[in-house]
Parts: C-alpha cells; sequence; structure tokens
C-alpha cells in the first residue's frame, strides 16, 4: 500500500523498489542466519575438521587422518558410553506416559488442584544438580533414605551409585523425576484443548476407560506427545549434568554417556585430547542428526497436511 | 639482589618497614594468578603479595585467585591468551604440557643462584625437565598412614613397620568388627595413593618412576606383584565398603566416627579430622611400612609451585618475587601449622612445632632413602594417569578383572609413549 501512496518520494533506487517483497524477507532473516552459521554450522564444521587431528589444544594439531576414529571403534570406554546413551534414550522415554499419567490425574476440578499442579510441577523448576544431589543422597549406602527403607524390610544395602550394573539405570530415574513434570505440564495444557464434544460423542457410544482413552483422547493429544518426544530425546542427549553431579562418569567409567566422555577427553582435568573428543562430538552429533531429520521430516509432514 | 633477598624477607615478615634502597627499583605491576583457593591458602597468598608490595613501592601487585578445581583447565587459556608475571601449578610431569608448548619460562638462572641452589636442592629434582627448572616450589607434604591412635591402643597394636605386621595388625582391627583403612575413590586419585606406596614398597622408587614414564609394561610381573599385596588388603576386607561412592571429605567420617581405624593420606586431611573432634592422643602418623626388605623405603611429598609464563610482562619483578616465596623466613612463616600447615622447602627454614608435621619431616629428610615421587598423577603423564587410576578403582571393586585391567593399560601406554 506504501507503494500507491507515496510514489516516487522515498528516494529508493528502482532495484530495491521492485524487490522489496522478496527482499524484506530475507534482510530480517539475515541477522539470524548470520548468527546461525557462525555459532552453529562453523563449529560443527570445525568440529568435524578438528576430528581428524591430534592436538592438545597447547601446540600445533598434527594431522592424523582417521586415527582417532579408528581408535574409537577400539575404545570400551566408547562402547559403555553408547550403550549408555541408548539406554538414555529408551528410558527416558518413559516419561512421557507417566506424565500423561499425572497430568490424566490432576486433570479434574477439585479445591486446592492448582496447588497440587504446583507441587507436582515443581521438580521441574529446581536445577539438575540440585536433584542430582538430592538422588545421591537417596541413594547413599549407608544413611541414604532407600537403604534405610530396604533395610527396615530386611533386604541387604544396595549401592546404587557404586555399581555398574545399576549405576546408570539409577542416574536415569533421577533423571526421570524432573521428566516427568515437564511432560506432565504439555500435557495439561493439552488437555485443555480436548474438544468436549467429541468425549461426549464418544461416551454415547459405549466407549470408557481405556478406549475412550486411547481412541478418543490421546489422538487429541497428539501435538503434544510430539514436543513432549522432542524434549524428551534432547533431555535424553545431554544427560550431562546429572551424570557430572551423581558419579562423576564412575564407577569406573560405567555411568559415561558420550556427551560426558567428550568433556573428560577434550576438556577436563586429564583431558585435552581435542581431536578425540571432536571424533566423539562427531559420533554424537551424526546420532542427534537421525532424530533431528525425523523431526524435520515429521514437522514438514504436519505442515502439508495442515494446508 | 641476592644479598638483598635474606634480608627483606626477614624484615617483611616482623617489621615490614625500610623497603631497602634496591628493592624499591622494582616497578610496574606484577600480576599473580593463583590457585590458593581454599581459605587458609588463600589468606596465604593475600599476606605474600601484600608484604612484596609493601616492600617494593613502585610495584604494584594484582592478585587474582581462582577456585582450585577451575584453574586446572583455566591456566591453559591464560598462558596462552593473556598471561600473568607469575602463576601456581605442581613440579613434575604436570609442567610438560606447558613446557613442551613453550608456556613456562625457563628459571634455571635463579636455581644456579647459591642462595635457591643449597637450600633447595631437595626439590630440584621436582623442578627439571629436560635438564632445566622451570619454577620454584612453596610447599610441599607428606603422606603416609594417618590412624587412631586411641584404637590401636586399645587393641594393643603398635605402629606397623612391615608388611606381616601390618597385615596383622589390620586382621586384629578387623576381628574387632572395624575396618582398617577408610578411602573414598569417586574421584579416583586416593586409588593412586595406595598404589604409590604398594608398588614403591614392592619394587622401588626407580621402578615406580619407570612404569609411571611408560617405560615398563603394566603387564609385567612386578606390577602384578604389587597389585597381589594390595589384593591380600582387599581380600582382607580391609578398606571400607561402598568407597567407589565417596570422596576424600566423604570418607573422614567414617574415621572420626570410629568405624575405620586409618587413612592413607596427605597431610591435608589432618586438619579436618581434628576439627572433626579428633584430639592428639587419638590421632597419629606413621609411615608406611617396608614390604619387599630390598628396596629402599620411598615416599610421595606433592610439591606446589610457582611459576612464570613466558608471556609474563614483569619478569624481572617476577623473578623476585620466587625469590621471595623461597626465602628462608618466608618459607618457615607461610609453612607453619596457623598457615599452610605443611613443610617449608627451604631448607635453612624451620619446621612449626607439629606432630604430624614433624614426623612428617623426620621421615623425608632421613627415612626416605630411595627417594621422592610427587604422586601418580603429577609423576605419569595425564592420560595415563586418569586410565590407571580407573583401573585402580575398578581392581578395589572387582579385583578378579585385574588381568584384563592390565591389559587395557598397557594399550594406552603403548598408545601414549
Amino acid at each position: 500500500m506504501a507503494d500507491t501512496t507515496m510514489p516516487q518520494s522515498d528516494g529508493a533506487p528502482g532495484w530495491i523498489r521492485r524487490n522489496r517483497q522478496a527482499l524484506a524477507p530475507a534482510l530480517f532473516l539475515l541477522p539470524g542466519v548470520l548468527f546461525f552459521l557462525f555459532y552453529v554450522i562453523f563449529p560443527i564444521w570445525q568440529s568435524f575438521n578438528l576430528s581428524f587431528y591430534r592436538w592438545d589444544g597447547l601446540g600445533e594439531p598434527v594431522y592424523v587422518g582417521v586415527e582417532n576414529y579408528v581408535e574409537l571403534m577400539d575404545d570400551r570406554a566408547f562402547e559403555v558410553s553408547m550403550w549408555n546413551n541408548l539406554k538414555w534414550l529408551l528410558l527416558y522415554l518413559l516419561a512421557i506416559p507417566a506424565g500423561l499419567a499425572i497430568a490424566l490425574f490432576l486433570n479434574q476440578n477439585v479445591t486446592g488442584i492448582r496447588l497440587y499442579k504446583s507441587l507436582f510441577f515443581f521438580p521441574f523448576v529446581i536445577s539438575q544438580v540440585v536433584v542430582g544431589l538430592v538422588f545421591s543422597w537417596f541413594y547413599d549406602p549407608t544413611f541414604g533414605l532407600l537403604n534405610q527403607i530396604l533395610s527396615f524390610f530386611g533386604f541387604g544395602t544396595l549401592n546404587v551409585l557404586g555399581d555398574p550394573s545399576l549405576v546408570t539405570y539409577g542416574i536415569i530415574i533421577a533423571g526421570l523425576w524432573p521428566q516427568t513434570a515437564y511432560c506432565m505440564i504439555l500435557y495439561l495444557t493439552g488437555l485443555n484443548a480436548v474438544d468436549p464434544e467429541q468425549v461426549e460423542a464418544a461416551r454415547l457410544d459405549g466407549a470408557k476407560g481405556l478406549k475412550m482413552l486411547w481412541y478418543v483422547i490421546v489422538p487429541q493429544l497428539r501435538p503434544a506427545t510430539f514436543i513432549a518426544f522432542v524434549v524428551t530425546i534432547i533431555g535424553a542427549l545431554r544427560s550431562f549434568d546429572l551424570i557430572s553431579i551423581m558419579t562423576n562418569g564412575g564407577p569406573f567409567g560405567s555411568s559415561r554417556v558420550l556427551s560426558f566422555y567428550m568433556f573428560e577427553k577434550a576438556l577436563s582435568e586429564y583431558g585435552f585430547r581435542m581431536g578425540y573428543g571432536a571424533a566423539i562430538a562427531v559420533v554424537l552429533f551424526l546420532i542427534m542428526l537421525l532424530f533431528i531429520a525425523y523431526f524435520l521430516w515429521s514437522m514438514y509432514q504436519e505442515e502439508k497436511g495442515g494446508r | 639482589m641476592n644479598l638483598l633477598k635474606g634480608t627483606t624477607a626477614g624484615l617483611s615478615m616482623a617489621i615490614g618497614l625500610a623497603a631497602s634502597v634496591q628493592a624499591s627499583e622494582l616497578s610496574g605491576t606484577l600480576k599473580i594468578f593463583s590457585d590458593m583457593s581454599n581459605p587458609a591458602p588463600r589468606a596465604v597468598i593475600e599476606k605474600l603479595a601484600e608484604d612484596f608490595d609493601a616492600l617494593h613501592p613502585d610495584l604494584t601487585v594484582e592478585l587474582t585467585v581462582i577456585d582450585r578445581e577451575a584453574y586446572k583447565t583455566q591456566i591453559r587459556n591464560f598462558l596462552t591468551a593473556n598471561a600473568p608475571d607469575v602463576a601456581n601449578w605442581y613440579a613434575a610431569n604436570r609442567m610438560r604440557p606447558y613446557v613442551s608448548a613453550g608456556l613456562f619460562e625457563d628459571v634455571s638462572d635463579l636455581w644456579a643462584e647459591p642462595e635457591i641452589a643449597e637450600n633447595l636442592a631437595s626439590t630440584k629434582g621436582a623442578m627439571t625437565l629436560d635438564g632445566k627448572q622451570w619454577g620454584v616450589p612453596y610447599t610441599y607434604y607428606q603422606w603416609g598412614v594417618y590412624y587412631r591412635e586411641d584404637i590401636y591402643k586399645e587393641l594393643g597394636l603398635e605402629e606397623p613397620k612391615d608388611w606381616d605386621t601390618f597385615k596383622s595388625n589390620c586382621q586384629k582391627i578387623l576381628d574387632s568388627g572395624k575396618k582398617c583403612f577408610t578411602i573414598g575413590s569417586k574421584f579416583l586419585w586416593t586409588a593412586g595413593g595406595w598404589f604409590d606406596y604398594l608398588n614403591m614398597r614392592t619394587n622401588g622408587y626407580d621402578f615406580h618412576m619407570a612404569l609411571t614414564n611408560g617405560e615398563v609394561e603394566w603387564t609385567d610381573d612386578r606390577v602384578k606383584a604389587t597389585f597381589a599385596n594390595w589384593r591380600e588388603l582387599i581380600d582382607m576386607g580391609a578398606f571400607i565398603d561402598n568407597h567407589q561412592s565417596y570422596s576424600w571429605q566423604e570418607a573422614l567420617p567414617f574415621m572420626v566416627n570410629g568405624e575405620a581405624a586409618a587413612y592413607l593420606m596427605g597431610n591435608f586431611a589432618v586438619a579436618p579430622l581434628r576439627e572433626a573432634g579428633l584430639s592428639v592422643d587419638q590421632l597419629d602418623f606413621y609411615q608406611f611400612p617396608m614390604i619387599n626388605p630390598e628396596v629402599e623405603l620411598a615416599e610421595d611429598a606433592p610439591t606446589d609451585t610457582f611459576h612464570i609464563p613466558s608471556g609474563a610482562q614483569n619478569k624481572e619483578a617476577a623473578r623476585e618475587f620466587l625469590r621471595y616465596v623461597v626465602s628462608a623466613d618466608v618459607q618457615t612463616d607461610i609453612n607453619s601449622g596457623a598457615k599452610l600447615g605443611q613443610l617449608p622447602v627451604n631448607a635453612s627454614s624451620s619446621v612449626d612445632d607439629d606432630e604430624m608435621l614433624n614426623q612428617g619431616f623426620e621421615m623425608l629428610s632421613s627415612n626416605s632413602k630411595g627417594g621422592i615421587a610427587q604422586f601418580f598423577d603429577r609423576d605419569a603423564a595425564a592420560e595415563m594417569a586418569s586410565a590407571a587410576m580407573e583401573g585402580f578403582q575398578e581392581f578395589m571393586v572387582f579385583p578378579d578383572n585385574l588381568d584384563d585391567i592390565l591389559d587395557r593399560l598397557e594399550k594406552t601406554r603403548q598408545r601414549i609413549y
């Protein structure tokens, strides 16, 4: 409209004026794109590049070809980290049904329901570091609550964080606590958008209980489920802080995941193998890429369907 | 400058007047980055900076204290990007990355000065890499067995001098329903201390150094002998259960509560033990006993140091500061029981009248003929140290995995060295 009201007065050269429609979005995108290129794409390229070098962060990097990757293939600590990552990815998804269950439970009108909702949401608000500390005291083999309970019922003590076969599960449970709260809040908002007429119609058709949930409610919660899935996968892949606080990767490295292992190799006190760390980062990136591709694809499908 | 040092140091301590004429030649700014962030060391470095500042009116001393753990990674950045004039670090192989990258200044000239050459001879080896010296020490401390004197008395036990007594003592302690040793191996290095001692006692200092330098295979029978000795203790149940879940501080209460009778640790464990309520009659110290009579006793005595980064702006003032820190009076003062509570590096200094320090000093100066090691993670290359200490922890929990652990360590060794 501006074009018609003030035909020549803005003094812009003809080319800009003619291409205004195309230029405006490009200019608006430009700062974001530049930052994205510089802070995301460029470091990814750097990591790929660095993974072909041996470098201690101080001297001159030495080109070693795929040596770092060859070493990775044969590195038991790397293998353990991969398996742990897989455990995290699978078990962390339990947060989704658990969140849904709590959301359904809280989706009712009784006095004080807001208070209950906020109490359930509470674990997500506190810092992961605090969650880690609380759970490591809970698991403590001498005075921890878990072992007090076990011994009350006459079982022996269980050193969850000191047992290489249990430690990862112990940390995942700690991580599920805030993650469930997160999924719960996503579903609570989703439940507000459930169409009461459809529920009514289903009821008239005789649906109830699990059938109602599975065929009527859950399909309507699809957007919430998708977001919960995305944040849970991301949460599982960056499960760094809990591990660092609760076990520091131990005992003897059995609770490491890829991100923690990368940190240890590249940046910790005894690390500074930048090339090797970068190689681990590349592997982690490729794993994430699978999920990112899936997310993008399914978002694309959704957009198409919406049109 | 040399003449100056003795006098100025003395003056600064008590009086602080009369910065001598030569001293005022130093000018500009002296930037010190320090990792002495715990309360007592922090007070020491602040006092040092203040006194040195007062000594040199034209010189401004700027002190930055960085958290001790964070410092270990930050040093890499500031040495390359924004070098101070003086920085803290550790002796022996821990210096190697910075020495080989040319980030530490060669201070062999200081070590050629008679004042330092004569008084600091005992730590010269620890500061030497490639035949040159790269900094000066300011404190060190002994390692050894700190034990509950009252429990030993109650059970009628003596300080052990040999391996058999060590074990039979332990058996008696176990029979009384206690554990012999507390340890918290969550952060791995505490297990490194046990390995250091067992290996130095079984195979001697020279072998230990060869091993930490990567010259010996981890699958060597002599290494296995060390682990066999260690295993005897593990099989007895000498160590507290679940040690892999505790840090070294979290392992202290076992000793304070009398659930464990002793702790193989550095002298820094004494202060928290005393604070937790153990009296002088309850806490005592003995040297780790002999295992193999054919090897000389050798000790761990980690040394903390000052260095001049090669990118320093005011190297003259930095050198003067290093001279100041190692001078006899300053050494006596900063290592006294009320301050660092450790051992002075200067032979002309006096050791504070503290039960543990006296025993430690005695042990290191007359009963450590084999040599003085730094500590496993300072003697071995960083990567080797982290892999090995992880292996030690695993061994302490699952002794049956030993062969597998040693194979892994050998593979790591071959890759690193």
